[in-house]
C-alpha cells in the first residue's frame, strides 16, 4: 500500500475559530509532523477553539495519539477549546482515556550542575553531615547497649548467635587466603629491598609486625566491610522496603536494640578472632616467600620472635574492636537509611561499604598516630 | 460539602484534626477532619496515589504531620512524649501493605514476639496462644513456615493473626485483601469482622475493594487526588447514593454512576 506522509493543516474561518486539518498516514515509519510548528501557529494566532477535522486521515497509530495529547494538553493550558469529536473509532476512545487524568506535575527538584560534585566546600558540608549523622547513630547504640547491660532491652540472643556465625566461620574461608597473600606480599616487597643489603632476615621482622600492627586488622577489615558491612546494609534496607522496621517500630521495640545490636556485638566478638587467624597465616605467608629466598623456617622463626612484641599484637586487636564497630555503624545506618525500592537497597549496599572503607582508613591513620606519639 | 455521619450513642476513639501531610514540600492532603467512633470500621478510600498508606502511616505516627494532630481517646498522639506513645501503641494492631512481618523468622515466632514483649505468659504458653492465632486465621500448623515459604494470602493472614495478638483494642489495615482471589479476599473480610465484633475493637482499614467497602465499613473518608483533601465522609452506601461530589459516587458505584460531564476538575 502506498501511504502518504502525515501532515496537518490550520485553517481559520471568518471568526477566528481554527479548524485541524489531519493528512495523510500517521504511522511508525513515516516522519511524523512536529506538533511544535503547529504549536507556533496557534501561539500567533490567538484562537480560541481549535475543531478536529479527520476527513483526509488515513491509517494511524500512537504517533498519531501522541500529537493528538499534545495537542489537547495545550490547548487545556491555554484555555482553547478543542473540540476532537471527528476522530476515528478507536481513537476517540483512546484520546478519552489518555486525557481522563490530569497530568502530575512532580515538585521541583533544586537543580543538581554536574560539576557540582566536586565543589570542594560542597563535599566538606557532606563529609561532616556523614559524620554528624554516624556520631548520632552511635550515641543512640551507646544508649541501646547501656539498656542491654541493665538487662531492659530487646535484644534478642538467637540473633546475635546467628549473626556471629554468619561473621565468623562463614568468613574464614575469605579471610585464610587474602590474608596469606597479604603475607606474602609483605615478604616480597621487602625482600627485594633487604637483599641489596644482604638483610634479607630482616623480612621477618618486617612481615610479623607489618602483620600484627597493621595488615591483620586492615585486610580483615576490608574484606569484612564488603562482605558483612554490604549484607547489614541489605539486609535492613529490604526490611525497611518490607515495612519491617515500621512494624518494628509500632510494636513499641527499638529498631536499634533489636536490629543494630546484635549485629554489632557479633563484628564486635567476631573481628578481633578474625584478626588473630589472619595475624597467624599473614606470618606463615611471608614464611612461605622467605623459604623461597633461602631461608629456613626456623630462623624465620627465631628472627620473627625477636621482633614479636605483645604491643603490636595489642595495637592490632584494639583497631579491629574498632573496625568492627565502624564497619557494623556504616552498614547499619545505610540499612536503615535506606530508601524503598530495590535500587535503593543496592544504593545503601554500595554507600555502607565506601562509607566504611574511607572510616577503616581515617581511623587506621589516626590510631597509627596516636600510638606513635605515645611511643608504643 | 461533608455528610456527617453521627451513629448515636457512640463515643469517639480517634480524631483527626486539621491534618496536612507532606514529604518535604510536597503536600500529599490537607485539611483533613474526622472522627472514627469507637467499634466503627472505617474505611480510608480513594485513588491509588491520593495517600491513604501516608495517612496510616501519620495516624502510626510513623511520620510526623506538617501541622494538625491526631487524638486517640481525646489524647494528643503527635505532641505525646514516646513513653506514652509507647503505651498507647500496645493496644494496637497493625498489617502493613507490604507485609509487615519479619522474614527472618518463622510465622510462630513473628506471632510470639508481642506476646513475650508485653506479657508475662511462659513460653509454654505463649507456644498455645500461638496456635490458637494462627488457628484463627486458619493458618493451624503452619508454626515453622517462614514468610517466604507461605503463599501472598496466607502471609496476609499471618500478618492478620500477629495483628491481634495482644488482643488490640484498634486494627490498622492496609489493603488487607488487595492482591488476593475472591474467595481469600472474603474469608479476610469475615475474619475481620469476627475479630471486629469478638474484640470489640476499632478498625481502620485503607481499602479500594468495593464489595470490603459495603459489606463490613459503617463509616469512610474519600481522600481526592486532584484536590489534595477529603471530599466524602460518611457510610459508604450513602455516599454511593446521595454525595454531591461526582468523583465520589463514581469511585463507589465503579465509575458508572457519574455523568461524564459532572465529574470533578
Ligand atoms: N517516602 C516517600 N517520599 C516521597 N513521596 C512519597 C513517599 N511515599 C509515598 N510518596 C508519594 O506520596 C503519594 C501517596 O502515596 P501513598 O500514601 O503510598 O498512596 P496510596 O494512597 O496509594 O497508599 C504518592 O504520590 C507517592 O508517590
Ligand atoms: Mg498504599
Amino acid at each position: 500500500m502506498n501511504s502518504e506522509p502525515p501532515g496537518f493543516e490550520l485553517v481559520f474561518d471568518a471568526d477566528g475559530n481554527a479548524s485541524l486539518l489531519l493528512t495523510g498516514d500517521w504511522v511508525e515509519g513515516q516522519k511524523p509532523a512536529a506538533f511544535a510548528i503547529l504549536r507556533s501557529d496557534l501561539y500567533s494566532s490567538s484562537t480560541h477553539q481549535l475543531v478536529l477535522d479527520s476527513s483526509r486521515l488515513g491509517s494511524w497509530d500512537s504517533t498519531l495519539m501522541a500529537f493528538l495529547l499534545q495537542c489537547h494538553n495545550y490547548c487545556q493550558d491555554e484555555d482553547i477549546d478543542f473540540q476532537a469529536t471527528d476522530l476515528p473509532t478507536g481513537a476517540d476512545k483512546l484520546l478519552a482515556v489518555a486525557t481522563a487524568v490530569r497530568a502530575h506535575i512532580p515538585p521541583q527538584e533544586p537543580s543538581k550542575p554536574w560539576l557540582s560534585a566536586f565543589n570542594p566546600a560542597r563535599l566538606a558540608k557532606e563529609a561532616v553531615d556523614n559524620l554528624s549523622e554516624s556520631l548520632g547513630f552511635i550515641g543512640e547504640v551507646a544508649i541501646a547497649l547501656t539498656k542491654l547491660v541493665a538487662g531492659k532491652s530487646n535484644t534478642r540472643m538467637v540473633d546475635f548467635k546467628n549473626f556471629c556465625y554468619q561473621a565468623g566461620p562463614e568468613a574464614f574461608g575469605i579471610i585464610s587466603l587474602t590474608s596469606i597473600l597479604v603475607g606474602m606480599i609483605l615478604a616480597y616487597l621487602g625482600a627485594v629491598q633487604l637483599l641489596q643489603f644482604g638483610a634479607e632476615i630482616y623480612v621477618a621482622d618486617l612481615v610479623v609486625i607489618g602483620t600484627l600492627r597493621e595488615m591483620g586488622a586492615l585486610m580483615t577489615a576490608i574484606v569484612m566491610a564488603g562482605r558483612t558491612g554490604a549484607a547489614y546494609a541489605a539486609q535492613l534496607g529490604t526490611m525497611q522496603t518490607n515495612e519491617e522496621i515500621d512494624a518494628i517500630t509500632t510494636m513499641g521495640i527499638s529498631p536499634i536494640e533489636f536490629l543494630v545490636v546484635p549485629r554489632m556485638l557479633a563484628l564486635v566478638a567476631m573481628m578481633p578472632l578474625l584478626t588473630i587467624y589472619a595475624d597467624l597465616l599473614g606470618i606463615v605467608g611471608g614464611g612461605i616467600v622467605a623459604g623461597g629466598m633461602g631461608i629456613t623456617p626456623l630462623q624465620y622463626i627465631n628472627q620473627g620472635e625477636t621482633a614479636l612484641q605483645f604491643s603490636h599484637f595489642f595495637i592490632g586487636l584494639i583497631k579491629s574492636v574498632i573496625f568492627a564497630v565502624l564497619i557494623a555503624v556504616a552498614g547499619c545506618r545505610s540499612g536503615i537509611n535506606s530508601g524503598r525500592s530495590s535500587a535503593a537497597v543496592g544504593q545503601a549496599a554500595t554507600e555502607a561499604v565506601v562509607t566504611a572503607i574511607v572510616y577503616l582508613i581515617i581511623a587506621d591513620a589516626a590510631i597509627n598516630i596516636l600510638f606513635q606519639q605515645i611511643g608504643i | 460539602m461533608v455528610t456527617e455521619n453521627v451513629s448515636p450513642g457512640s463515643e469517639v476513639h480517634i480524631e483527626i484534626r486539621d491534618l496536612t501531610m507532606a514529604y518535604g514540600s510536597f503536600v500529599i492532603q490537607r485539611d483533613l477532619n474526622f472522627n472514627v467512633n469507637r467499634g466503627d470500621i472505617f474505611v480510608i478510600m480513594g485513588g491509588s496515589g491520593c495517600g491513604k498508606s501516608t495517612l496510616l502511616k501519620h495516624m502510626l505516627g510513623l511520620i510526623s504531620p506538617t501541622s494538625g494532630d491526631i487524638l486517640y481517646n481525646n489524647e494528643s498522639f503527635v505532641n505525646a512524649s514516646p513513653d506514652l506513645r509507647g503505651k498507647m501503641r500496645q493496644c494496637w494492631g497493625i498489617t502493613y501493605q507490604s507485609g509487615g512481618l519479619f522474614s527472618a523468622m518463622t510465622l510462630a515466632e513473628n506471632i510470639a514476639l508481642p506476646l513475650q514483649l508485653y506479657t508475662r505468659f511462659s513460653s509454654a504458653e505463649i507456644a498455645d496462644i500461638v496456635a490458637y492465632k494462627l488457628a484463627l486465621v486458619g493458618l493451624a500448623g503452619y508454626q515453622e513456615y517462614y514468610p517466604s515459604e507461605v503463599s501472598g494470602g496466607m502471609r496476609k493472614r499471618a500478618a492478620l493473626a500477629r495483628a491481634i495478638a495482644l488482643d488490640p483494642e484498634i486494627l490498622f489495615f492496609d489493603e488487607p485483601s488487595a492482591g488476593l482471589d475472591p474467595i481469600s479476599s472474603r474469608l479476610l473480610d469475615d475474619l475481620i469482622v469476627e475479630m471486629q465484633e469478638s474484640l470489640g475493637a476499632t478498625v481502620v482499614m485503607v481499602t479500594h475493594e468495593l464489595p470490603s467497602i459495603f459489606d463490613i465499613a459503617n463509616n469512610s473518608v474519600y481522600l481526592d487526588t486532584n484536590t489534595r483533601t477529603m471530599i466524602g465522609y460518611g457510610n459508604p452506601a450513602e455516599l454511593r447514593d446521595n454525595s454531591d461530589q461526582a468523583v465520589v459516587r463514581q469511585f463507589l458505584a465503579r465509575g458508572i454512576a457519574a455523568p461524564a460531564e459532572e465529574q470533578h476538575p
